[in-house]
């Protein structure tokens, strides 16, 4: 859908507001010509290598050997492969669920922190705030060694909930720093109103604060459920069969089954097929996501 | 003085306030607060203690205590110092590249055009692929029998067309740089483009008042009142940057000068079985990147203190 855009975009394109310099007038193209270079250049440069993956997942046979850019034949064949492959349809399921109750999971917890950090009056809140962003910092392979021995010791390693707890605490500083933001943003009178009206401060949180920040949350959520679909290291770490491997774990291993003969289409489909959902809610909830990425990490 | 008014302020607003919002607060912090400490303070103490001890290969369970020889054998060894340099290397062409790509992108999402909104969305699909994906994808790029760099390389006219990209040196780190930049130098545009758009419009006028052309106008006033979000971002990126493991993984496995920090220590740990070694390894990859942090976290200090001031 979106390429289709592109294309159009490109046969009419219309210069930019020309700006009065009467001065110089013979620069006037200068501008619309480089902004519109440019704007292809992104184009291209953004969409390409994934337009190129799901085109190698189309194609079949000796087409894998051709650079062809369409493929030749195209065919379903490598997807239908990848959904009969137990290892991938499995890896599926342990993913949706481990992301889905994380992030559900991050965002009561910290939606309860943030609320406290942006609306209760305690002190050491600074030093709570760079604590929590700093482990936000946190190189997960500083971890997984202690983790993995923890793990293995209390029967926790190779289960859901021995990904889940590690991707609590990682998601959970980018969860309450959001939410913090967008607490914040939320006019206090409302709240005062509550209160005035004999209302506890969580009961004003959860009747108030809570569903007029639905877009935090929303954000929060989105930005946890990435990171826990994404997050290799742990999952390469503290798993060691299909009922726990997640997707970016048996897709990586797809590689290692065979030195001499790389199943190229059948990658390509498995990973086609885990980005699409993510595309998806890129494209429906690109406010959202931009709002969250740059919450809090640009003074203004 | 400030500080003094500001803790007096403080002692008065607490009695005022009383204790049940102070209880109130700990109870709602403290399930965020408890998963915190478990999984990120205990594991590294325990991965202190770890890289102190050394471990028998052949009874498992078997340690003793050894002090700093673990640090030792890790800062004597070549494969230590060969994963600093990949990741520093890495980390520095990376960072500059996505800084230098990003700030073009910010530029070009900032113009007043029709189609931005869509540029604006384009942008970030590259950031919602998966990084195992983003490797996957870059490795079939340079794939010798789909051949697709090399037909284009020898088309341009460009050098490295009969090269096995992935299988050597050097070429090895620029198809990692490559899919790193191609994942983030969006996420670098945006915060770049988020510091653009709080530089008021009145500021450039005046400048157009003045006589001043678009690249005048970009030194002296765009690229200084950029300079914060810049520096996060290009924190915040060296970050990441210092702590890659996916990309070398599927990309190379390592191979061809591209084992990265945390590679190195996963693979003492989970290939050799070098619990000891292993664990000095990640503590030092640790002490590396929170140094980093520790820069960060002073850096965007204003915000945390705006966050953390009550209102």
């Amino acid at each position: 859908m979106a390429s289709t855009q592109v294309a159009n975009r490109h046969e009419t394109p219309t210069p930019a507001p020309a700006k009065p310099q009467a001065e110089r007038p013979r620069r006037h193209w200068v501008k619309p010509v480089l902004l519109w270079t440019a704007v292809v250049f992104i184009f291209i440069f953004c969409l390409f290598p994934f337009y190129w993956l799901i085109n190698v997942s189309l194609k079949t046979g000796g087409a894998l050997s051709e650079a062809d850019l369409i493929p030749p034949n195209p065919s379903l064949d490598n997807y239908q492969s990848v959904f009969e492959n137990s290892d991938f349809t499995d890896a599926l399921r342990n993913s949706v669920i481990i992301t889905t109750v994380t992030t559900v999971l991050a965002l009561v917890v910290g939606s309860f922190a943030a609320y406290a950090l942006a609306r209760l009056r305690f002190s050491m809140k600074f030093l709570i705030l760079a604590v929590i962003l700093s482990i936000s910092t946190f190189p997960p392979i500083a971890i997984a060694a202690p983790i993995f021995k923890l793990w293995t010791d209390i029967g926790l390693y190779n289960t859901y909930p021995g990904l889940i707890i590690p991707y609590l605490t990682f998601a959970l500083p980018l969860c309450i720093y959001i939410l913090v933001t967008f607490f914040k943003q939320i006019p206090k009178e409302l709240e005062e109103a509550a209160l005035v009206d004999g209302a506890t401060h969580f009961q004003a949180f959860r009747k108030v604060v809570l569903p007029l920040a639905a877009p935090g949350l929303v954000t929060a959520g989105l930005l946890t459920a990435f990171f826990v679909w994404n997050e290799f290291l742990l999952a390469v770490t503290l798993t060691s069969s299909p009922s726990a491997y997640t997707v970016p774990v048996v897709v990586a291993n797809f590689t290692g089954a065979s030195d001499f003969e790389v199943p190229l289409g059948t990658i390509s489909a498995a990973s086609v097929v885990i980005t699409i959902p993510l595309v998806a809610l890129v494209i429906i909830f690109q406010r959202r996501i931009v709002a969250g990425m740059t919450a809090g990490a640009v003074k203004g | 003085m400030e500080a003094a008014t500001a803790r007096i302020s403080r002692r008065q607003e607490r009695r005022r306030y009383g204790s049940g919002e102070r209880r109130l607060a700990a109870l709602m912090l403290s399930p965020a607060m408890v998963v915190i400490a478990l999984v990120a303070a205990y594991p590294i103490g325990y991965a202190i203690w770890l890289s102190l001890n050394e471990y028998s290969v052949r009874v498992p369970g078997l340690s003793r205590f050894a002090g700093f020889k673990n640090y030792s054998e890790a800062l004597g060894s070549s494969e230590f110092w060969d994963a600093v340099v990949t990741t520093f290397l890495f980390t520095g062409i990376s960072v500059s590249l996505e800084f230098l790509v990003g700030l073009g992108m910010a530029l070009a999402m900032h113009e007043a055009f029709r189609g931005r909104a869509l540029l604006r969305t384009v942008v970030l699909v590259p950031w919602a692929v998966l990084t195992v994906v983003s490797a996957i994808t870059w490795r079939t790029i340079f794939e010798p029998n789909l051949g697709l760099a090399t037909q284009v390389l020898s088309t341009l006219g460009l050098p490295g067309a009969d090269v096995v990209w992935l299988g050597e040196s050097g070429y090895a780190m620029a198809v990692m740089v490559l899919a790193d930049v191609w994942k983030t130098a969006p996420f670098m545009a945006l915060l770049l483009l988020a510091g653009l758009q709080v530089i008021p419009d009145d500021v450039y006028d005046a400048a157009k008042v003045d006589g001043a052309g678009t690249w005048q106008r970009f030194r002296a006033i765009t690229l200084p009142l950029l300079v914060p979000a810049i520096l996060v971002a290009l924190i915040f990126r060296t970050l990441d940057a210092l702590r890659i493991f996916d990309l070398p993984f599927v990309l190379t496995r390592g191979s061809n000068g591209t084992t990265t920090l945390s590679l190195l220590a996963h693979q003492e740990l989970t290939t050799n079985r070098l619990i000891g070694l292993g664990s000095a390894l990640s503590v030092l990859t640790f002490v590396i990147v929170m140094t980093v942090s520790f820069i960060y976290i002073r850096t965007v200090g204003g915000n945390i203190r705006d966050l953390a001031k009550d209102d």
